[in-house]
This record gives C-alpha cells, sequence and structure tokens, in this order.
C-alpha cells in the first residue's frame, strides 16, 4: 500500500538533517537527478508518482533553488481525471511557470478545458490558476469568457465568487481586454447576494470597475449603503459564519465602506441620511464596552472604524462627524496597542487635510511631538512626522519645524532625507520672519548635511537674493557658520555663494573684514570635492569686486598650480578665465560683469515637487486644503514659488555691448545639468546671452572675452560641455523648430494622396524627384525619403532639414533623421531614413526642407512630410454593443467632430472602403441599420497612451454630400482625423 | 491588493511563499531575504506595519506581519488593503491552519506544503481575498482531503507524514521544534 509520499517526508528530513549547506546541497542535486532520471525513464508514471515528484521539486525550489525541468509533467498533471493530480499540477504551474513560458499555450488549453468542466471543482481550479498568473495573455483569452461565470443564475456560490476575483485580477492586468457588457449592469446587484463571500468578491471587483466608469456603476451607492446598514445593525448573530469574534463581516464592511468613497455623498436625503446613521452607529460602537477581550475583536472593530473614518473625510462635508472622527482618533493616539496608534496618526494626516477638522487635529499637537520623541518603532515615529508636517500651519510653524529639527539629531538614516525637505518646505511656506528661515536652513545643513539635497541648498539662496532684508543677516549667519572647526560641505557652498554676492554687508565688522572673509572660505578649499572649488572660484572672483584690496590674495590662488593647472577641467577654466578677467579688467568693467544677482522668477519650490514625488498622495491633499482654505502666505517667496533651477541665472545683457554682468553660475560646477534646468526666459536679450546662459561657467566668462576683448584662452572653453543652444548650432541640425526661412509649401496635391497610401513620388520637378515609403508600427514608424536627381548634372551642398512648424510638435514626435551626403551625383538616388516616434496627438504637420546647388544656382524646397496621425492608427474590431457602448461613452461634446461636406471624388463605395481601411480604420459590417453607411474603429497609438477613435461616414448620394462623425477619447484627436479623412473623400 | 506572501521562520528560512506578481526567482529569494531583515529585526511589540523594502516597491507597499513562535506571516500588500483587515486575515489564515492541522507547527508547514497552499489557496486568490469564513474553508479542506482519500484508496491522514518521521527516531528533535502551543498564538486567544 503507498503510504502518503514517504518519499517526500524522507527527502525533507533528510535535507533538515544534513550539517552543512554543502551536504545539502549535495543531497538536493542528487534528488533532481533522480527525479529528472524518472521523468526521463521509460516506465510510465503514474499519477500518484508525479505528485511525489512535483512535490519534491517544490519543496527544492522553496529552499532557493531554480528548477528547470519537471514543467511538462505538471502541465500533463492537469489532463488528470483526478483532482488531486489536477490540483497539484496547478500548484506548480502558479508557483513556477512564468507567464512567457512555451508551455503557456498548453496550459491554458487545459484552463480552457476545465472552465468549460461541468465539474464546479474543476472551474474554480482553472479560475483560480488565471487569476495567479494574471497576465495580459490569460486577460485576452480568458476576460471576455468569465464574466458569464459571473451573472450566470445557475453557477454555485464558490464559481461565482472566484470568477468575481478572478475578472478583477485580469481587469487589473488589462483592463482594455474586460468587455463592457449587460453583465456590468447586473454585477452591481450581487450586492444583494445571499451568500456573504459572493458579496465581499464582488464588491472588490466592482470597486475597480466603478474606476473605469463610475456613471456606469451609480447604483452600487444605494446598493451598498443599505447591505452596510444590515450589516451594521444586526445583531452578530444573523450572519453566522461571517461573525468574526463578535464582529458582523468586518471585510465586507471595510470593503463596502471603501467603495463608497469612489463617490461624493449621496445626493438623495435617505439615503444620505442612511449612510450617516451607518457611520455613527460605528463610531458609537467605539466607544461601547468590547464584546470579547480578545485583540482579535478590537483589531476587527477598529479596521471597520478605520475605514468608517476615511469615508468621513473622503465626504468631508458633516462636520459633527469629522470631529467625532477627531476625537476618537485623538484616543486612538495614546492606546496602549501600538498598531492603533500607528492608523490613528496615519489617518489624522489626511483629518488634517479637512478645514472642518484642521482646527481639531491641531489639539493633539503635543501627543503628536511626544509620540515623535517617545515612540519605540520607526515606522509609528515616521507618520507622527507625517502628521506634524500636515497640521502645520502659521501658527504652529516654529513649534513644529524646532521640534523636527531636534528629531532630525537623532533620527533614522532612513527617513533623514525626507524630514529635511519637510523642514525646508515648512520653514519656507510659513516664514513671516526670514531670518527664521534662513537659520533653520542653516541648521538643517549643520545637523543632517548629507541629506540635504541641491534643491534644498538652491532654494535658501534664491530667497536670499530675491529678498533684499535678509541679506546681512545671512551673510553674517553663515560667515559665523563656517567659522566652525568642522563644517558640512553644503555648508561651503551656500557660505561661498552668499559671500561672494553679499559679503560687503558684513565687511564693516573688523571680525568679519573682506580678507577675513577670504582667508576663511578658502580654509576649506582644500577640503572640498571639484564642484565645490569651483563655485569657492566663482566666489573669489566676485570677492575681486567687492573688495579691490584683496585683489592680489586672489590671484595669488587663481594662479597656483593647484588651480591653473589643476587636472580637472572646469577648476582649470575657471582659474585661467577669471585671472585673465582679474588682471585685465578695470574696476568698472568689474563691476558691470561681476554685479549682484539679479532676482530669480518666482516658480513653484522644485522642494516641493521632490518631496510630491516622494508622497504623492497626502502631498496633495495637504496642497488641496491650502487652495480651500486660501490661507496662502502672501510675500512672494514664501509662496511656495520660485525658480526651479539652481541658482545660475543668466542675465540679459543691460545696455549695449558693454553691460554684461558676470553669467552667475556661481553654483556651478554643476552648470552642464543646470543649464538644461534653467529654461530662464532671455527675453529679449542678445543671442550672446543666450549661448552664455546656456553653456558652462567658462562658456559664460569664454562669452565675455569675446565682447570684453580681455584676451581670456578661449580654447579651454571647448572643454566645457555644450549647451542645448550652442552646442546644437554647432552640429549639423537634421531637426529644427519654428525656423522662419522655409519659403512657400510646394507638392501639397501629392501629399494628399499619402493619408491614405504609404509609398509614392511626392514630390518632382525637372531636377528633383522625391520619392516616400513608409511603414508604421504601433507608436514608432519609419519613413523612407528617395532624392533622385533627374540631371545629368550632380547636386551639390545637398543638404535636408525636417522643420517642426509648431513647436509643440517637439514634445509630440521624436524625430531622428539619418543625414544624406551632401552630393547627389548624376542620375543617382539617395536615401534618407527618418524614424519617428509618436509621443502624444499632435495636428500639425512636420516640414522637409531641401537646399542643393544645381550648377551654381542654390535651390530650396520645402514640402510637407507625410506625416499624419492616422498613420498611428491600428485598425480595431468589435461587435455592435461594444462599439454603441465606446460611443456612447466618448459623446462628450468636445470628443465629437461632425463635418458635413461635399464629395470631392465620385462616390463609389468599394472605393471608400479601400480608403478607409487605408487610412487606418476598421470598417465594421452589421452595425449601422443603413448598409451604406459605414462605421469603424482604430486605436492611435502614441508613447504616452493610446487612443480609441471610432468614426461613422454616411453619405448622401442625391445631395453628393458625406456627413463624417469621428469620436475620440482625446478632443483634438476627433478633429483632427475628421479633417484628415475628410479630404480623401 | 497582495503582492507577496511569505511565510519564513525565525532563521529566515522559507517555509511557503507567493508571489501574486512575476518576479524572477533570484528576484523572489532576494525579497524574501530583504524582508525577514526588515521583519526580524522589530521587536515583538512594536507595530506590525511597516514600509516595504525597495525590492518589493518601497513606500507604495506595506508589509504586515505576525510573528508565531517561531514563524513570521508577512502579507506585502498595496494601499488599497485595510491594514488591520489584512492583519486579521494573517490571524485567519493560522487558525484555519491550526483547525485543519489539529495543532499547526513548523513541521506541518514543511510537510504538507501542497495542504498549506491548498488552504491559502481558499483564502487568498491572484493577490485578493477570497474567503475570510474559517468554517467554509475548513469545510472545504475537509471536503478535498476526502477527495483524496476516494481518489486514492488509502487514507491519507495529515499526521502521517509527520509519524513517519518520527519513526526515524527523530522525535525529540521534533518536539524542539514543533509549538503545540504557540506562544504568542496563545496571548491572541486569551
Amino acid at each position: 500500500v503507498k503510504d502518503s509520499m514517504r518519499g517526500l517526508a524522507v527527502f525533507i528530513s533528510d535535507i533538515r538533517n544534513c550539517k552543512s549547506k554543502e551536504a545539502e546541497e549535495k543531497r538536493i542535486n542528487k534528488e533532481l537527478a533522480n527525479i529528472r532520471s524518472k521523468f526521463k525513464g521509460d516506465k510510465a508514471l503514474d499519477g500518484y508518482q508525479k505528485k511525489k515528484y512535483v512535490c519534491k521539486l517544490l519543496f527544492i525550489f522553496l529552499l532557493g533553488n531554480d528548477i528547470d525541468f519537471g514543467h511538462m509533467e505538471a502541465v500533463n498533471l492537469l489532463n488528470s481525471n483526478k483532482y488531486t493530480e489536477k490540483q497539484i499540477g496547478y500548484l506548480f504551474i502558479s508557483v513556477l511557470i512564468s507567464e512567457n513560458n512555451e508551455l503557456m499555450r498548453l496550459v491554458q488549453q487545459n484552463l480552457k478545458n476545465d472552465l468549460a468542466s461541468r465539474n464546479p471543482v474543476h472551474v474554480n481550479l482553472a479560475l483560480e490558476c488565471i487569476a495567479n498568473i494574471g497576465s495580459k495573455e490569460m486577460a485576452e483569452m480568458f476576460a471576455p469568457e468569465i464574466p458569464k461565470l459571473l451573472v450566470m443564475g445557475d453557477a454555485g456560490d464558490t464559481v461565482k465568487q472566484s470568477a468575481a476575483l478572478c475578472l478583477l485580477k485580469l481587469f487589473r492586468t488589462a483592463p482594455e481586454m474586460v468587455p463592457i457588457g449587460d453583465w456590468t449592469s447586473r454585477v452591481i446587484h450581487l450586492l444583494n447576494d445571499q451568500h456573504m463571500g459572493v458579496v465581499t468578491a464582488a464588491v472588490s471587483l466592482i470597486e475597480a470597475l466603478v474606476k473605469r466608469n463610475p456613471d456606469d456603476f451609480k447604483g452600487c451607492v444605494s446598493l451598498s449603503i443599505s447591505r452596510l446598514a444590515r450589516i451594521v445593525t444586526s445583531s452578530y448573530t444573523d450572519l453566522q459564519d461571517y461573525t468574526y469574534y463578535f464582529v458582523p463581516a468586518p471585510w465586507l464592511s471595510v470593503k463596502l465602506l471603501r467603495l463608497l468613497q469612489n463617490y461624493p455623498p449621496p445626493e438623495d436625503t435617505t439615503v444620505r441620511n442612511r449612510l450617516a446613521e451607518c457611520l455613527e452607529t460605528i463610531l458609537n460602537k467605539a466607544v461601547e464596552p468590547p464584546k470579547s477581550k480578545k485583540v482579535q475583536h478590537s483589531n476587527a472593530k477598529n479596521a471597520v472604524l478605520f475605514e468608517a473614518i476615511s469615508l468621513i473625510i473622503h465626504m468631508d462635508s458633516d462636520p459633527s462627524l469629522l470631529v467625532r472622527a477627531c476625537s476618537q482618533l485623538g484616543q486612538f493616539l495614546s492606546n496602549r496597542e501600538t498598531n492603533l496608534r500607528y492608523l490613528a496618526l496615519e489617518s489624522m494626516c489626511l483629518l488634517a487635510t479637512s478645514e472642518f477638522s484642521h482646527d481639531a487635529v491641531k489639539r493633539h499637537q503635543e501627543t503628536v511631538v511626544t509620540a515623535l520623541k517617545s515612540e519605540r518603532d520607526v515606522s509609528v515615529r515616521q507618520r507622527a512626522v507625517d502628521l506634524l508636517y500636515a497640521m502645520c500651519d502659521r501658527s504652529n510653524a516654529e513649534e513644529i519645524v524646532g521640534e523636527m529639527l531636534t528629531y532630525l539629531e537623532t533620527a533614522d538614516y532612513s527617513i533623514r532625507g525626507e524630514l529635511v525637505l519637510k523642514i525646508a518646505i515648512l520653514a519656507e511656506k510659513y516664514a513671516s520672519d526670514y531670518t527664521w528661515y534662513v537659520d533653520t536652513i542653516l541648521n538643517l545643513i549643520r545637523l543632517a548635511g548629507d541629506f540635504v539635497s541641491e534643491e534644498v541648498w538652491y532654494r535658501v539662496i534664491q530667497i536670499v537674493i530675491n529678498r533684499e532684508d535678509v541679506q546681512a543677516y545671512a551673510a553674517k549667519t553663515v560667515f559665523e557658520a563656517l567659522e566652525a572647526p568642522a563644517c558640512h560641505e553644503n555648508m561651503v557652498k551656500v557660505g561661498g555663494y552668499i559671500l561672494g554676492e553679499f559679503g560687503n554687508l558684513i565687511a564693516g565688522d573688523a571680525r568679519s573684514s573682506p580678507s577675513t572673509q577670504f582667508q576663511l572660505l578658502h580654509g576649506k578649499f582644500h577640503l572640498c570635492s571639484p564642484p565645490t572649488r569651483a563655485l569657492l572660484l566663482s566666489a573669489y572672483i566676485k570677492l575681486v569686486n567687492l573688495f579691490p584690496e584683496i585683489r592680489e590674495d586672489i590671484i595669488a590662488v587663481l594662479e597656483s598650480d593647484a588651480n591653473l593647472r589643476n587636472s580637472n577641467v572646469e577648476i582649470q577654466q575657471r582659474a585661467s578665465e577669471y585671472l585673465s578677467l582679474a588682471r585685465n579688467s578695470t574696476q568698472d568693467v568689474l563691476a558691470t560683469v561681476l554685479e549682484e544677482m539679479p532676482p530669480f522668477p518666482e516658480r513653484e519650490s522644485s522642494i516641493l515637487a521632490q518631496l510630491r514625488k516622494k508622497k504623492p498622495a497626502v502631498e496633495d491633499a495637504i496642497r488641496a486644503r491650502g487652495e480651500k482654505q486660501q490661507q496662502r502666505p502672501a510675500s512672494g517667496a514664501a509662496d511656495g514659488a520660485a525658480a526651479s533651477a539652481a541658482p545660475t541665472a543668466a542675465t540679459p545683457t543691460s545696455g549695449g555691448g558693454g553691460g554684461v554682468k558676470l553669467q552667475g553660475d556661481i553654483a556651478g560646477a554643476e552648470s552642464n545639468t543646470d543649464s538644461d534646468l534653467l529654461g530662464l526666459d532671455f527675453g529679449g536679450s542678445a543671442p550672446a546671452a543666450a549661448a552664455g546662459g546656456g553653456g558652462a561657467g567658462g562658456g559664460s566668462v569664454d562669452l565675455l572675452s569675446s565682447i570684453l576683448d580681455v584676451g581670456v584662452s578661449s580654447s579651454s572653453s571647448s572643454s566645457a560641455a555644450p549647451s542645448a543652444a550652442s552646442g546644437a548650432s554647432a552640429q549639423r541640425k537634421t531637426v529644427v523648430v519654428g525656423a522662419g526661412a522655409s519659403g512657400s509649401i510646394v507638392g501639397e496635391e501629392n501629399w494628399h494622396k499619402f493619408v491614405c497610401k504609404n509609398s509614392g513620388v511626392l514630390y518632382e520637378n525637372d531636377i528633383l524627384q522625391v520619392g516616400v515609403k513608409c511603414d508604421y508600427q504601433q507608436s514608432s514608424g519609419r519613413i523612407v525619403v528617395y532624392y533622385g536627381n533627374k540631371t545629368p548634372a550632380p547636386l551639390a551642398q545637398f543638404a535636408s532639414v525636417i522643420n517642426l512648424p509648431d513647436s509643440s510638435l517637439t514634445n509630440q514626435l521624436g524625430i531622428q533623421v539619418k543625414p544624406v551626403g551632401d552630393r547627389v551625383g548624376a542620375s543617382e538616388q539617395v536615401n534618407e531614413v527618418i524614424t519617428v516616434d509618436c509621443m502624444a496627438e499632435f495636428s500639425a504637420c512636420p516640414l522637409l526642407n531641401i537646399r542643393f546647388v544645381y550648377s551654381g544656382v542654390a535651390q530650396s524646397i520645402t514640402l510637407k512630410l507625410p506625416l499624419t496621425i492616422n498613420k498611428f492608427m491600428q485598425s480595431s474590431e468589435m461587435d455592435s454593443a461594444t462599439f454603441f457602448q465606446h460611443w456612447k461613452q466618448l459623446s462628450q461634446p468636445e470628443q465629437e467632430c461632425q463635418k458635413i461636406f461635399q464629395a470631392k471624388f465620385p462616390m463609389d463605395a468599394e472605393t471608400t472602403k479601400t480608403k478607409i481601411l487605408g487610412f487606418g480604420f476598421s470598417l465594421l459590417s452589421n452595425i449601422d441599420s443603413n448598409p451604406a453607411n459605414f462605421v469603424g474603429a482604430g486605436i492611435v497609438q502614441t508613447k504616452s497612451g493610446n487612443i480609441g477613435s471610432l468614426f461613422r461616414l454616411e453619405p448622401n448620394q442625391q445631395a453628393q454630400m458625406y456627413r463624417l462623425t469621428v469620436h475620440s477619447i482625446k478632443p483634438g484627436v476627433s478633429k483632427r482625423l475628421c479633417e484628415l479623412l475628410e479630404t480623401q473623400l | 491588493m497582495i503582492k507577496a506572501i511569505l511565510i519564513f521562520n525565525n532563521h529566515g528560512k522559507p517555509r511557503l511563499t507567493k508571489f501574486y506578481m512575476h518576479y524572477a526567482e533570484d528576484e523572489q529569494q532576494q525579497v524574501i531575504r530583504e524582508t525577514f531583515q526588515l521583519v526580524s529585526k522589530r521587536d515583538d511589540n512594536v507595530c506590525n506595519f511597516l514600509e516595504g523594502g525597495t525590492l518589493i516597491g518601497g513606500q507604495d507597499y506595506r508589509l504586515i506581519y505576525r510573528h508565531y513562535a517561531t514563524l513570521y506571516f508577512v502579507f506585502c500588500v498595496d494601499s488599497s488593503e485595510s491594514e488591520l483587515g489584512i492583519l486579521d486575515l494573517i490571524q485567519v489564515f493560522v487558525e484555519t491552519l491550526d483547525k485543519c492541522f489539529e495543532n499547526v507547527c513548523e513541521l506541518d508547514l514543511i510537510f504538507h506544503m501542497d495542504r498549506v497552499h491548498f488552504i491559502l489557496n481558499e483564502l487568498v486568490m491572484g493577490g485578493m481575498v477570497l474567503e475570510t469564513n474559517m468554517n467554509e474553508i475548513v469545510a472545504r479542506f475537509e471536503e478535498q482531503q476526502k477527495l483524496q482519500k476516494s481518489e486514492s484508496g488509502f487514507s491519507a491522514m495529515p499526521n502521517r507524514a509527520v509519524s513517519t518521521v518520527r519513526d526515524m527516531n527523530l522525535s525529540q528533535k521534533l518536539r524542539d521544534i514543533k509549538i503545540p502551543d504557540m506562544p504568542s498564538f496563545s496571548s491572541l486567544y486569551q
């Protein structure tokens, strides 16, 4: 008699008895060899043996070993009629077969069979497996089938339950695969199902579907509320097995409360009151004596309570409920259970964003601060920080920032970075006194310099530069900070920058005389990294301007070998250029060149943006509150708005040629990246200023050299990375934006032919023939342009440029050109390959400008490139229900575009069909009741997403007119598709 | 949604792992190690939630765990799950195991991996909570055992494998590992 897999038990105990890793490995390898030989052997294995070996493999896998065989055997087990074998086969597959395994097809076939089985146990196994794998392929194959199981009257409860979750999984993987149909309306009614398990599964599914189109599921609101009411008010005996430690159906309650958070408070008064009653009952139960002392009881009860509070916060409409919620959470803040304290802090964070409860939350400030100081668990302390951040406003900012700074000293490394950002933001946002702001940031650098990101110290400089009243104080404070025996490199950067700009404001004090300032800065120089040294060099040249008396000291530093011959090009270049500037310029020139930085343009703080990246939800909620209460700080700088870039402003020329300010990348060894961030508005400044602003530190001074002729070596400037502006002009451009000189466009007629086809002659004259062949796949395309020289003489200086007439095209299309040579020989044909990526929908048309010299005469031809949005469209097939469903969904006024127009070509149905298919739409039959009409669908594929589009074309033979209607998700797309198709009919 | 369910012992040895999102095999092992590192250094009376490690998705994911005697039960979930709800779910899982195995211990998990997977599959499907009613799960489990028995024609008592091992003079060792009373467990039952 076979026992229950004795071999497996023996193997496992063998492994457990292994004394060393090597012994274990050896035993495993022996077993693997054994299994492999059994699988390969002549003797057919029976199901039991297969099962045993598969179990062994699973165990070996669990120990962390790769399993590279046995998959086929597992798949074979699926064919078995025995449940046990089938089940173990499915287990192996869901643990060990990844979605791209070549056996997946076989698995799918088995899944299909089992799904169609009359045995619900088999159906369930299949559903489970589909859900566990949950791949896109699974969705493609099974998503259309599963809804039937869900709403079929005679399907068992367990099948319904599994089907709901399986469908949910597939919906999450590939929502587009889950069909919309009448089942969607029937699924809502599962909320009334007798079986609580079915209801729970259905709520999960509905909650996901609701997010796709809330309006279709509106009915679930009142159904959920009445279901919730029945649970909340029932005595727990009603729900028998679904009562968990005296709490009736906690999971279902939680899910229902979650589902309701997708909708605004119900409009119907009866329904709304019913919901309020439920929420009150839940809040009341929280203060009733517990029905059990077990932790499970309070856990389950509180799970429901927290979800109810979330819903109250979400509705944000009932002040009395909000305040009750807040006081309940306040009690949890000092609960014995760490879990509750954690969750209370978290929920309160959301509550703080509601204007009704913000003040109520503030009352708990002291408790939260205590939590920050005394909680043993970093997870909880982290929540306390979040809450302090959320409850902070003008009234308590100094206190909260102070507490956070104290905490920073001992905070876990893992959260310091975020804490620093939070402190920086609060200090800026609620600063009424900017000396406090400056102190706070310098404290930050002192306490956690390593965690102070560039954004933070850039920001303090921007603010100091923009606020005259704080400049002297800032100079004094950084000076004092630099006097400390050890200070963080970030402090040196800030100190260098600020003293370079405003050192003169404290020079009157003998303790901070010009030469002391310089010596203090230079004392740190050798300890700093090259970027900081480069920054200090810029500070020194600024000091030359502020304090002529220390000029010689600075020249000595600049001309030392350590700088002038530094292996770092940036340092070398700055040293040599600044040296020339210091030696050769008159005081007037220096004063103009090195003038104080102008204020930075006000923008949103980049720090805030960074934090939002980390904690999107909370940050947005807090911002929303800010807007609601309109308690924006008054001063511009405090508005959370300022330049996002480093303080490396390039400023326009202030007058004629002479008055160039130093392109102040004082901050700038990082200027290569900075220049990209800059995007400053150069206004009407001379192009030279733009080039300098874009360039790195060296580049900017190099600019001066050409204007001022002070003999700065310009060769070294080539070492600086080319900027976006100047670098591009150096190379031969293949794509330009908005260049004006394109001349008039020719060959427009031929261009129209390309809307529905992909190859042909685009343009032809006596000299040149331009042919085009293109192919498109999804959001990418390849256009080959053939230039044929029709003459017996060569075309010289041949060049082509793609011109984007509309600057928005630069974001919409990614164009790359493999350019042709500069000469097209007699009767020769050359081709140019243009690759295009469609980043987003577009409607303007790129131009192709061709220039060459033919027998001494320069020629220029501008053509429209046959590149239109429909090229990225793939036809899409669907049944009539789906078509109408989509059609209805996309019927917002801006999503629909309709044109009635005169036919330009003979109205022949076959020709029209060819054109429509060539255009990219599908042709769907049996949808329109009038067979003469054409309907179809297509999906425009862009890198930023797919844009589903539908059309209907109604010909009127008598009037020789068409009516064309296009529906599309994106407003611009329906218009453009409509325009383009019109030209073809 | 639940991204992964990991059970490992106090030494980090995995006893059951189930991933509901695709990870390559070596990534799975890394996730297990990372999670063990994060969870095992925590005291027993701190809170049961923490932010996920970098491999599992960082701040957007939470680890919700319980520590029972020699075993950690860790569920990695996204923000759409209720923390306390998942904590209760772990409890339901363990209580169900306890009912099905009559005093569950670490060895049961090792020797009856298929059954543990079966129970888990009844509880969670594709990363979503399927059934929370313990009695229902136990009933389905017993049904399955019956089916198994009828199919193979011999009696497959859950404890058979363990007793097989006991026959091999390992009983002393077993007693050390077995968790009949499950210390932290019993404190939850109190």
